[in-house]
Parts: structure tokens; sequence; C-alpha cells
């Protein structure tokens, strides 16, 4: 590491520090300008609970203490709604729904109103803390990795498992992340699904369902997971880096309330590309194209002798900053609705929301292109591009989850787990979350044609929220992003993605791509199977000289890169694709005959 | 029948899974060395920290009992061949009916004083590696010796840990034994660019002792004194069988074996680079200690030992590594000094660190051979123009067929043909794009 690095990382720390000092430092309250509410009967309410409890125009130094007692004034103006209804009934021509205070209006009153209650530091300085936290973030960031361009091009995977930050954890420390993970999702899902046990209750017993038929049917459990993410010492930088990202996602997702200093520090560069204040997801957005932009710039310096790892790189950064953050940005700033043209069902699981299908349907001809195109990709343009040239022109070129995990997540490739045993687990994950995910589109589609929203015994809009936290947040978020120091960069996108498991069925069983094998050059160093994010073991392909054709290969091509004997390559064509894979290359002598291949 | 192999390398171990594919017999593997199978040639991974050492193994643990293949940690002291019996380190005896010897390579140490000090190592066993490992910490420099494959991966990994490396090389250039010039010129100015002291044309002469048994220091021929905590001896390898000297084996440099790996004792057999082959095919020598060819052993050893008889024929030579950052393959037949019937066409790209290679017979214009750097070419398609005798001719204007570089990466198929254009007053082009359909169906033809 030389100067210039060593200036940037101390930058780069400091930046995280700001940003993350910046959600204590400013203060909270309320008045009348910052209560936000939609309607004028919610806001006199709600004025009258918070005078009482002496929340109103009283400052308060953290959010803690101010979200707190603005959910107790809510609570408490919403019981004095309702006995107003029972004593003397709903005031002339107002509907129950403008008067009570539902529960989606208060977690949009809470977040909105603490925001427009802050007030300090932070509030006054928006542009000042862009430039400390993301600005600084992104300047230290660039000065560490930009020297790497002086670097003899080549591969640059020098002490990955020796650095505390990338080398992973001891398997029993991972399992507790995932045990814990899943069992605080499962109970706060209690309390998102408003304290019905049935969605969590199935989702535990699926769970239960899956880890009897990997560890007993399939005799996994004689099997021990040795390849699986445990080195001698745990990486305690990882778990640091794991836990805060984790940590980020849980506040963004359920508890944006308490972020919105750095929603506000969002706000002038919203203001500037669609005229609005920032929400929290262009909040997350914005961070979410920075990163991709910093970290893909890097990933081209490790891959700079590497054309196709330069090429690649670029197309997520474009389609990163284009499709997915300026464009949406931009259609809103011109009245449309919100589209991410790259964005496609069953990844975009909202697509055929009643809410959507009706605000895309009011918008014209635009609007009805939009849904044409969303439709079209997904049942035409997957099959066709994933025939000619595999998953990889998505899920490694195109799609959002990938830049990040091919950018950001490229230092943690290698904790992805190579055990058989895991691989078993992700064949029943990653099917039953597509399972899932039809399942709920069938049912909310059900709803939206006939307008009944009951389907045997469930409630399709139930369905539809508990796919939306269990898989859209929970899942893709804070097991997808924050576990990348804990089991690598594509947790999501190999276990949980329901778009690429579509992807996949389509390449394992009805395209052109595969990698081949260069006949009997493997030395089966393992340099492939570590560093596959996919956790695929390429090097049991690549020893038998069998080309490589999984479901799961995003077709991200490091493989071929890391190999030190030229060994793979990844490839289109027409060709018996299926035939290749059985021939065993290396092998020199046919057995029937018992002479010799040449 | 229990077939006993002493080696896990990868002789042993193809043999052994050869085996179980093939026949129920009982299969033991004995190994001083390891628990479990490792690939040897990605040692060096483990060290630059790119892989842990559970990654450099190719099956996972539960592979072997899954398949009933009987692994014993031990070391083999001896063997009486008339009584079919190992004798063990950790004391008893082991019978076997049927004997594989896969004992590999040991490195070489040519007489030289203080070669048996502490902190002196060659690079091949694992043991090797864990005594690197050990000595890393607080080395000022260390003195590699020898300029081969081995030599240059202990200098890489040295580097890795910021320790200055000092390369001894008995050739004027590296490794110029076996590479031809223009090559192995490329390699030693790649081995500068990445800033080792790389001294050619220089032996070694003496080491010396810190008084504690330890290697401090090194004298070279040329009379130059290097202080260094640490001596690799990657002066090549020979085979590993200096405990069944003085038995009944038949051994000379490595253990004689016939064309079907038969020692000359019954139910005995030996393959990878301890076994000697009496009467190698031409162009091939008698002991390659290579990966590719113990593979190949080991898969021809278990159908003799299956009744299913066939002689070991390696085939068309074929070879890769990687120096530094420069890959590197081979294909047929790439001499470092040119016999006077070879004719060679060369190429190297401007930056240096990129080359063709490609010879053919001065007389009959039949391809002769591949030589490789910083490209990569398939090996079923160079293979079968090589075994099917084809004319230069043709082999240049399919050449692209033979391209393996990953997608997007600048051919130079054009550029070769440019050169023997104007060295033969020709006007050839290229005839096949690059990419697989192409290729399979040149295959199947």
């Amino acid at each position: 590491m030389n100067f210039i690095q060593k200036i940037g990382l101390a930058l780069f720390v400091v930046a995280i520090g700001i940003f993350t000092l910046s959600l204590g430092l400013d203060s909270y309250k309320l008045t009348s300008e910052s209560l936000q509410t939609k309607t004028t009967y919610h806001k006199e309410a709600i004025t009258i609970a918070a005078k009482n409890i002496g929340l109103w125009e009283t400052e308060f130094g953290n959010n803690f203490e101010f979200i707190g007692q603005l959910k107790t004034a809510i609570q408490s103006a919403n019981e004095n709604q309702a006995a107003t209804i029972a004593t003397s009934g709903l005031p002339n021509g107002v509907g129950e729904w403008d008067f009570k205070i539902y529960e989606t209006d208060v977690k949009e009153y809470i977040l909105n109103t603490t925001k427009a209650s802050s007030n300090g530091l932070v509030s006054n300085n928006k542009g000042i803390f862009w430039w400390l936290t993301i600005g600084l973030g992104l300047i230290g960031g660039l000065l560490y990795i930009l020297p790497k361009f002086n670097l003899i091009p080549g591969i640059k995977n020098d002490h990955i498992y020796h650095q505390p930050l990338t080398r992973g954890l001891k398997v029993n420390l991972r399992s507790t992340f995932l045990i814990a993970t899943i069992i605080g999702v499962l109970l706060y899902g209690i309390s998102y699904m408003n304290m019905n046990f049935v969605w969590p209750a199935i989702t535990a017993g699926v769970i239960g369902l899956i880890i009897y038929l990997v560890l007993f049917q399939n005799g996994e459990k004689e099997n021990d997971a040795t390849r699986s993410a445990s080195p001698n010492i745990t990486g305690w930088l990882g778990v640091v880096s794991g836990i805060y990202l984790i940590v980020f996602y849980i506040l963004l997702y359920w508890k944006a309330e308490y972020i919105t200093s750095w929603i506000a520090i969002a706000d002038p560069v919203s203001e500037k590309l669609s005229g609005y204040p920032a929400s929290k997801w262009f909040l997350y957005g914005m961070l979410y194209t920075v990163i991709v932009l910093v970290m893909g710039v890097r990933m081209i310096a490790k891959y700079r002798h590497n054309q196709y790892q330069i090429i690649r790189t670029c197309s997520v950064m474009f389609f990163q900053t284009c499709f997915a953050f300026i464009l949406p940005e931009i259609m809103i700033k011109f009245n449309q609705p919100y589209f991410d043209f790259k964005n496609i069902w069953p990844l975009n699981y909202t697509f055929f929301f009643d809410y959507n299908i009706k605000e895309l349907m009011a918008n014209g001809n635009f609007g009805i292109f939009m849904l044409v195109w969303g439709i079209a990709l997904a049942l035409v343009g997957v099959p066709i591009f994933t025939y000619f040239f595999g998953k990889r022109w998505y899920c490694s070129w195109v799609c959002g989850c990938g830049g990040l995990a091919e950018t950001m997540g490229d230092p943690f490739r290698q904790l992805s787990d190579k055990s058989l045993r895991a691989w078993k687990y992700e064949r029943f994950i990653i099917h039953g979350v597509l399972a899932f995910a039809v399942i709920m589109t069938i049912m909310v589609l059900y709803t939206y044609f006939t307008g009944s929203s009951q389907v045997l015994f469930m409630n399709t809009y139930g369905v539809r929220q508990w796919y939306g936290f269990l898989i859209g947040s929970a899942f893709a978020g804070v097991v997808g992003t924050g576990f990348y120091p804990l089991m690598g960069n594509r947790t999501w996108c190999r276990f949980g993605c329901p778009l690429a498991a579509y992807l996949g069925l389509v390449q394992k069983f009805k395209s052109r791509f595969r990698i081949t094998v260069n006949g009997s050059q493997c030395i089966s160093c393992g340099n492939c199977s570590t560093y596959c994010e996919m956790g695929i073991d390429v090097r049991h392909y690549a020893q038998r000289g069998q080309d490589v054709v999984r479901s799961s290969c995003v077709g991200c091509g490091v493989c071929a890169a890391v190999c030190p004997r030229g060994v793979l390559r990844l490839e289109n064509a027409s060709a018996d694709v299926h035939t290749r894979t059985e021939e065993l290359k290396t092998i020199h002598i046919s057995e029937g005959e018992v002479t010799l291949l040449s | 029948m229990h077939i006993v192999i002493i080696g896990n390398g990868i002789s042993g171990i193809s043999a052994a899974r050869f085996i179980r594919k093939m026949s129920d017999h009982q299969v033991t593997v004995i190994s001083s060395e390891s628990e479990h199978f490792f690939s040897r040639t990605a040692l060096m991974y483990v060290y630059m920290g790119h892989m842990r050492f559970e990654d450099i193994k190719p099956y996972e643990d539960f592979f072997w009992k899954k398949n009933r293949i009987d692994l014993l940690k031990d070391h083999v002291n001896a063997i009486q061949f008339d009584q079919k019996t190992l004798n063990l380190a950790k004391g008893g005896s082991f019978q076997y009916d049927k004997l594989i010897i896969a004992t590999g390579s040991a490195s070489n140490k040519f007489g030289w004083p203080g070669q048996d000090l502490e902190k002196v190592y060659g690079l091949y066993s694992l043991q090797d590696l864990e005594a690197m490992e050990k000595f890393s910490p607080g080395l000022q420099r260390a003195v590699i010796v020898g300029g081969g494959l081995i030599g240059i991966e202990m200098a890489e990994m040295f580097h890795t840990r910021h320790i200055p490396v000092t390369l001894l090389v008995r050739e004027q250039s590296y490794w110029s034994n076996v590479l031809p010039a223009e090559e192995s010129a490329m390699i030693s100015r790649h081995i500068i660019e990445h800033g080792f002291d790389l001294q050619l044309g220089t032996e070694l002469k003496e080491i010396h002792d810190d008084g504690n048994g330890n290697a401090n220091a090194v004298t070279t021929s040329k009379g130059d004194k290097i202080d260094c905590g640490y001596v690799g001896l990657t002066a090549g390898v020979h085979p590993n069988v200096t405990f069944l000297k003085n038995s009944a084996l038949e051994i000379n440099r490595g253990i004689v074996v016939n064309e079907y790996l038969e020692t000359n004792q019954k139910d005995v057999y030996a393959i990878g680079d301890c076994a000697e082959i009496s009467a190698p095919q031409k162009g091939r020598r008698p002991v390659e200690a290579i990966w590719y060819t113990g593979r190949m052993m080991g898969e021809t050893v278990a159908y003799n030992i299956c009744n299913k008889k066939v002689k070991y024929n390696p085939g068309i030579w074929f070879n890769s590594a990687k120096f530094l950052d420069i890959e590197y393959q081979v294909y047929g037949e790439v001499p470092a000094k040119a016999p006077e019937y070879l004719s060679s066409l060369y190429w190297e790209h401007v930056d240096g660190k990129k080359s063709i290679r490609i010879n053919y017979h001065k007389d009959t214009n039949e391809i002769l051979g591949f030589n490789l750097m910083g490209i990569r070419y398939r090996h079923e398609v160079c293979e079968k123009w090589l075994s099917k005798k084809t004319k230069i001719e043709t082999v240049l204007q399919n050449l692209s067929i033979a391209n393996f570089d990953p997608e997007f990466y600048k051919e130079y198929e054009k550029e070769i043909i440019e050169i023997y254009n104007k060295q033969t007053g020709k006007n050839l082009s290229l005839k096949k794009k690059r990419g697989l359909s192409a290729v399979l169906e040149f295959l199947k033809k």
C-alpha cells in the first residue's frame, strides 16, 4: 500500500465515521409545519395528542425519544378518533379512511414527520454533509483504487485469505449468524404481519422441511461440509462489516425514521434530478450507484488485462447508473411513473401488483408501452437472450443486484460455500422462492381480475405482503447484501433470486452457453472453484475435462480469468452442448475396447 | 484382492479412483505427507493467500469413505517384495496383493556444502510449504537456486510477502534449457520487471551456517556472498526412491517399469514421478515429472491391475505453467535448440508478454509443435493437427479455431500468417473464425 492509498483509506474511514455519526447530530421538534399528514383530521388529532404529552414544540436531542413520543401521540390520537366515532359518529361527508389513522399511514407519518422535524448540523448543511460522507468516501475510495492501475497487470488475489475483511468466518460462527437472522426475521415478521402467526409459521415449516430433506433425505448429515467457508481464524473486519450492512438494511427497510438524516443528505441530489426531496429509496439508489461506480473502477483496475471483465463491468456500471438510477428519476420529473426498464419479473415482484398495473395503464401510450415491455421481457426476452448467451446476459451484465455483487462484492466472491451440501440447499431454496413468486403473482392477478382477495384460506394481500417482507426485503436485502462478507457476494443470486432460478432453468435445458474445458490441461489447483461466486465446484468438471452447464452459472468469467493454465472458456455455440458435457476428455483410455484415445 | 498404493499424489489417487471405477477390490492409499489428496501444483496459492489448504483438495473429505478408498497416514520404511509386506514407521506391517508405488519426487541437491542445514528447503511437499510459512516472518532475503518452474513460483511466493528474492540461475537466460531463446528472454525480462534480483550465469557454491545449524548466507560461483535467511533449492527434482535402494526392485534413476508400468517384482507397479519408463516413446524422456503424465499413468495402471491390459502411451506431449503473470502452454515438439529439420514461425506482441511459436518440418511442411506465451490455445485442436501431421499452411489458414483466449480478447493469428507470407512470398489468409462451432465441426471430422 503506498502513501496515496493510505490517505485514501483514511479518508474512507473518516467518511464512514461521519456518515454513521451524522445520525445523531440533529435535534427534533414537532411543529405545525413539520407534522406531515394526509388529512386535516389526522393533523388536528395528532396535534392535540402531542400537546397532551408535552411533545408539541419541545426540542429533543435524539430521535429515539422523539420517535417514541410521536408514536405515543399518534396512537393516542387514533384512540381519540375511535372514541369520537363511537360517541358522535363520523363528521358529515368524511370517510373512515380520512378520519382514522391506519397502520400504513402511521409508518409514513412517522418517517416524514421525523424528517421534517429535524433541525441542526446535518439538516441545515445537507450539501456539506453530502461531501463529508458520500463525497469523501468516494474520493477516499478512488485514491485507494486508482494507484492499482500502476501495478503490473495480472491476477491480484494475494493475501485474500490472510486479510480480516475477506477471509470469511469459521463455519460455526457463520451458522450462528444464519440461524440468528432466520429467527430474527421470523419473529419480526410476526409483528410485521400484525401479529398474524400463519405466514411466519408456514415459513418456519418450509425451512424445517428443507433442512430435513437435505440432511436426512439426501444423506448430507454424514458429509461434513469441509469446503465451506471455514478458515482457521475468523476475519473480524468481515464480521464487523457484515453487521454494519445488516443493520443498515434493517433500518432502511423497516425503521427508516431513524435514518432521516441520511435521507436529508440525499435531498439536494434528488431535487436536482427529479425536483422532489429524497425518499429512502432515493438515498438507497444513490448510495448503490456510487458504490457500483467506485467499486466498478476497482474491478476494472484489478482485471485490466482482461477485456471480458472490463466490458462486463462497464456494462453493469452503465445499467445501474442510467437505467436504475437516473432514468426513473427523470421520468418522475416529467410526471411519468417510476420505471426501471431492466428490472424483470419475478425479481421485480411488484410488477403485477394492482397499483403498478393501474398506474401504468393510467399513463397513456407510454404507460401501456412500459407494461408491454415488462411482460415481453419476462416472457419472451428472457428465454431468447438466455438461449443465445446464457443467463449471464442478465445476471452479470445488466442486473442491479448482479452489478453490486460484481463490484462491491468482488472482494468476497471466494466466500461462497462450495460443499455438496450447500448445493443441495441451493436447489431447494431457490426453486422454492421461484414457486412462491409465481404463486403469489397468480394470486395477485386473480384479485386484480376478479376483485376477490380470498383464495382458499389465503388472503392475497397477506401473501404479497409476506413475500415483500420475507423475500423482497429480508432475503434480497438483509441477507443478500448484508451477508457479503459472511457468505459471499452472490448469496441472494444463488439461493434466493426467482429470476435467477427462471433464467437458470432456461440455461440448463435450452441454451447455447457453456464453459468449455481445454482438453487435459487442468491441474486441479482449485482457483476456479475458490473464486466462483456461485459456489460451483468448477474444478470438478475441469479435472474431468467435462464442459460446464450449470443452471446457477452467471457467466462472470472469473473462473477462466484466474485459471493459471488457460483451461476454461465461456462459449456460445449451437452444437451439441449436452453431449459435450458427458464426455470426459481427460480420460485417455476407452473402457469398452481398452484402446487409447487420442 | 487388496491393492495398496504408496503415495497420495495425482498418480496414486488417479490409480485408486480408476480401480474403484472398474472393480470392487480393496484399495488402501498410504501417505505420510498429508491425510488427503491435494493439488501439489497449487501449494503456492496457499502461501500467497489465494486459497486455503482446504481449497486445494480436489475432493471433499467424505469422498474417500463414500468410494471405499481407505486412507492411511503412515510412512513406508521398507518393502519385503517376497512376502508382499510393507514395514510402516508407526510400527507393524501391512500386506498387499498388488502394490503401486507412486512416491513422487524429491528436490535435487547437488552436494553443495551446507545443503542439509535448517532453513534450506525445496518446494515440493506440504512440509516444504510449512517450512516456508514458518521462516517467513522477519525474513530479510531469500536466495533461490535454480531456474525452472518451481524457482519462479517460490520467488513469486516470497514476493507477495515483500521478502526480497535473489534467483541464482546457471543458464544465461531463464529456463533456456527448455524454452527457445525468445521465450526464455521474455520470462527473464518479466522476472526483472517484478523486481527480483535475477543473477544469470550464476551457480551456488556454498551455503553458510550461522553457527546454530541454520543457513544465513550463500556464496555464488561469482564469489559474491549473499546474506539470506532462507535458501530455496529448486534445481529440479529426482525420483523419490531412496528408501527402496538396496532392495530387489530394479532402480536406475527411478523405478524401472515396462510399457505396462510393471516393475521387475511380481505384482508391483510404479507410476508417476518415481517411475522410469525403460523404453520411452520417441521424443519422450524416461522420467517425466509432470502432473499430466502422472494422471495418465495412474489411469493406465488401474486398467492393467483390473486385467484390461493396456500399454502406457502418453500421446502427444503437452504441458503448461504460469510464470508470474505470463501463462505458458506447449503442444508437441518445441525444443530449446532447434534441430536442423525444424522451421519455426515466431510472433511476439510489442508488449513483449505474448508470443506464438509454430514449429513445422522444413522439408515435409508437417506441423510439429506449438508454444504459447500469454495466449491460450485449444488442446484438442492442436493435438489433432499434430497427430494427423497436418501441413503448416492448412494449420495457419485455420489457426483461429485453436484460439482459446476469453471473449473480446484481441486475436493475433492474422499477424502470424503475415509473418509466414513474408517469409515465403505466399498470400495465405485466415479461413475460419474463432469459436466453438467451427472447433466442434473440425474435431468431428
